[in-house]
């Protein structure tokens, strides 16, 4: 049955093989230049700011072959599900060939577990190595990555590490079962493609940031979370908070405002924050506005009591937030399987 | 004699649409059974029963003394070639007979090859490019190399043009008399059972209409000729099959031992195809009523 199995699946087996050992390739060769270049430049940089302008020199010299590796380990387990899962049953279906292999001497139930067994661990394994090559790859531009980019941040975030095998593994079972109950090649394409979407936007807004409490502290004002400081025409001041935390680069940060010393929202980072601050006189004195003036008008907002108070998730929590998430992913995969195994035994044929 | 195929008070509803019912049949072995009626009888259902892919509504089935499909050991035994002929269009002659010996242990190899060597078939041809004769005579080698000892055929030879059927047919014949193997054989073509078939079911709108030795059907059959009587009874009750009537005439198919009718009525024997065709007469005049 392996035999069969592997006779039916390796041209698209060879297929991709090809184009995972040229990817491996072009990782291996460029990983050494690129984790070079990132250890002369780092070792050539003695203070902050002239380090914040290599990492933004560098990862904008990178930032193609950055987004492109990325964008490849994220996709491929939506290709896995559709070009591997989908078909797997639905072909057998269409052709009516399911009639003569689930009349040799082998049960439906085997027949299905090999199959299920042998292509899905081909699909994982695929997009586990170059899910975990890419990593290795990336691994000096993540340390320079921008907000946005960040390693912590959604999209890279299931992009690196043991998550796609996880993903992988998920999108193929949708694909198999999907094509089970429809039983027709490309509507089952098509659906596996909307439901593996569908569950990949809502993870990542609405489930990951629970996985582990998020962790809500406040922070003084600062350069590392001012984004500026203005004042309208009527002569109102006001505070624009980015949504980055002072001490905690690479957190992905839920939430983060701007609150007065009675713990109460004034604004959302990104919005003007007004402050009752004086404009013509003391530290925020208009007159006084400058890199000198606007240092000492953050310390008078400080003493005022107001505070960023952001809800995130560190950097250190990569790892554990990766492993949660793929045992999330594997039990999804267990479930589907279960009932791919449950439909070949009540409703065949 | 054990049974092949032994079914009671078989169902199988799909929705609200019964493809057969209350299908209480029992094959001896050694036979070559053919499973006539029109399309759309029921007849696939009640194959796809006998082999597992299936499960009935109500009733139950036993082929070869077991449940279809139990086991490796179940499906070892009962060989089905189902309707159309699939094949593996991308895999060569060479790789489904390799696919049959990896699948079941009783694998005939020898067989297998000379099957394929007498058919003249080319071993590295791709099964998609095989014409329907020769794709059927694939998949009845795949059926019997497999050495069951029930093969199983859903309008094997349906979509065969004339001279490929009786190869086919001739084929299965052949195997069926080297092997001793018990045969259950589907069609809508009373023509294609003719020869082949010592044993008859004829199956009408998902119900079964007689069921017999084919020649013991013929000989329990006749067709009387006489002055027109419409309705049949009381001179023939309960035993008429079908009736046709013209101004003068009526004609009628009946079973049983021949009623004394005098002189202005002749009895001729009936032959396979007017007997499956009577029954299908008589199963609308059933559901008329």
């Amino acid at each position: 049955m392996i035999w069969l199995t592997w006779r039916q699946f390796r041209g698209a087996a060879v297929m991709t093989a090809t184009l995972l050992v040229l990817l491996a390739a072009v990782l291996l060769t460029t990983g050494s230049r690129l984790a070079n270049d990132y250890a002369t430049g780092i070792a050539s940089c003695t203070r902050g700011e002239e380090c914040v302008g290599f990492y933004d020199r560098f990862f904008g010299e990178y930032e193609l072959p950055f987004l492109a590796s990325t964008l490849v380990v994220l996709i491929l387990p939506a290709l896995v599900g559709l070009f591997w899962g989908a078909p797997l049953i639905t072909r057998e279906l269409e052709a009516g060939t399911h009639l003569l292999v689930w009349n040799q001497s082998i049960t439906r139930t085997r027949w299905l577990a090999i199959k299920l067994g042998f292509t899905g661990l081909v699909a994982t394994a695929a997009a586990g190595v170059s899910g975990l090559a890419v990593t290795w790859w990336s691994g000096p531009l993540d340390q320079s990555a921008p907000e946005g980019f960040a390693l912590m941040d959604p999209l890279v975030f299931g992009a690196r590490g043991i998550a796609p095998l996880g993903y992988a593994a998920f999108a193929f079972a949708l694909g198999v079962t999907v094509g089970m109950l429809v039983r027709r090649t490309l509507p089952a394409m098509a659906l596996t493609l909307a439901l593996f979407a569908a569950v990949q936007v809502a993870v990542p807004l609405l489930v990951r940031p629970h996985l582990l409490p998020p962790v809500t502290a406040s922070f003084e004002i600062g350069k590392g979370n001012v984004d500026g400081l203005s004042m309208s025409r009527d002569g109102v001041f006001s505070v624009i908070l980015t949504s980055a935390i002072p001490g905690h680069t690479g957190s992905w940060v839920l939430s983060s405002a701007l609150v007065d010393s009675s713990g109460r929202t004034v604004a959302p980072a990104g919005e003007h924050a007004p402050i009752p601050v004086s404009t013509t006189s003391g530290p925020c004195a208009l007159s006084g506005a400058g890199p000198q003036g606007g240092e000492a008008c953050m310390v008078e907002i400080n003493r005022l009591g107001y505070r960023q108070r952001a809800t995130y998730q560190p950097l250190e929590r990569f790892w554990p937030l990766q492993w949660i998430e793929t045992g999330i992913y594997a039990l999804l995969t267990l479930a589907l399987t279960w009932l791919s195994f449950w439909w070949i035994r009540r409703r065949p044929s | 004699m054990s049974a092949v195929l032994e079914a009671h008070g078989l169902g199988k509803r799909y929705g609200r649409r019964w493809a057969l019912r209350d299908c209480t049949i029992d094959i001896p072995e050694g036979h070559v059974a053919g499973l006539v009626g029109p399309n759309g009888a029921g007849k696939t259902t009640l194959l796809k029963l006998a082999t597992g892919l299936l499960e009935p509504t109500t009733g139950g089935i036993d082929v070869l003394g077991g449940r279809p499909a139990a086991g490796p050991a179940q499906l070892a035994r009962v060989g089905f070639v189902a309707q159309d002929t699939p094949v593996y269009a991308a895999l060569t002659v060479a790789e489904h007979l390799r696919l049959g010996a990896r699948l079941n242990p009783g694998w005939d190899a020898a067989l297998a090859r000379d099957r394929i060597a007498a058919l003249g078939l080319d071993p590295g041809q791709r099964a998609g490019r095989l014409s329907g004769g020769q794709r059927a005579q694939l998949a009845l080698t795949l059926g019997l190399a497999k050495r069951p000892d029930l093969l199983i055929l859903d309008e094997p030879v349906a979509s065969l043009d004339p001279l490929a059927r009786r190869e086919f047919l001739q084929g299965l014949m052949e195997a069926t008399a080297e092997h001793r193997l018990s045969v259950v054989l589907s069609s809508h073509l009373v023509s294609d059972l003719e020869r082949t078939c010592d044993y008859l079911i004829v199956l009408v709108e998902s119900r079964v209409q007689v069921i017999g030795r084919t020649e013991e059907l013929l000989a329990g059959h006749h067709r009387l000729t006489g002055p027109r009587h419409d309705p049949a009874a009381p001179l023939l009750d309960g035993q008429v099959v079908s009736a046709r009537h013209t101004e003068r005439q009526s004609t009628f198919v009946v079973h049983g031992d021949l009623p004394g009718l005098g002189p202005a009525w002749t009895a001729s024997p009936l032959g396979l195809e007017d007997l499956v065709l009577a029954y299908m007469d008589h199963s609308r005049l059933e559901a008329q009523r």
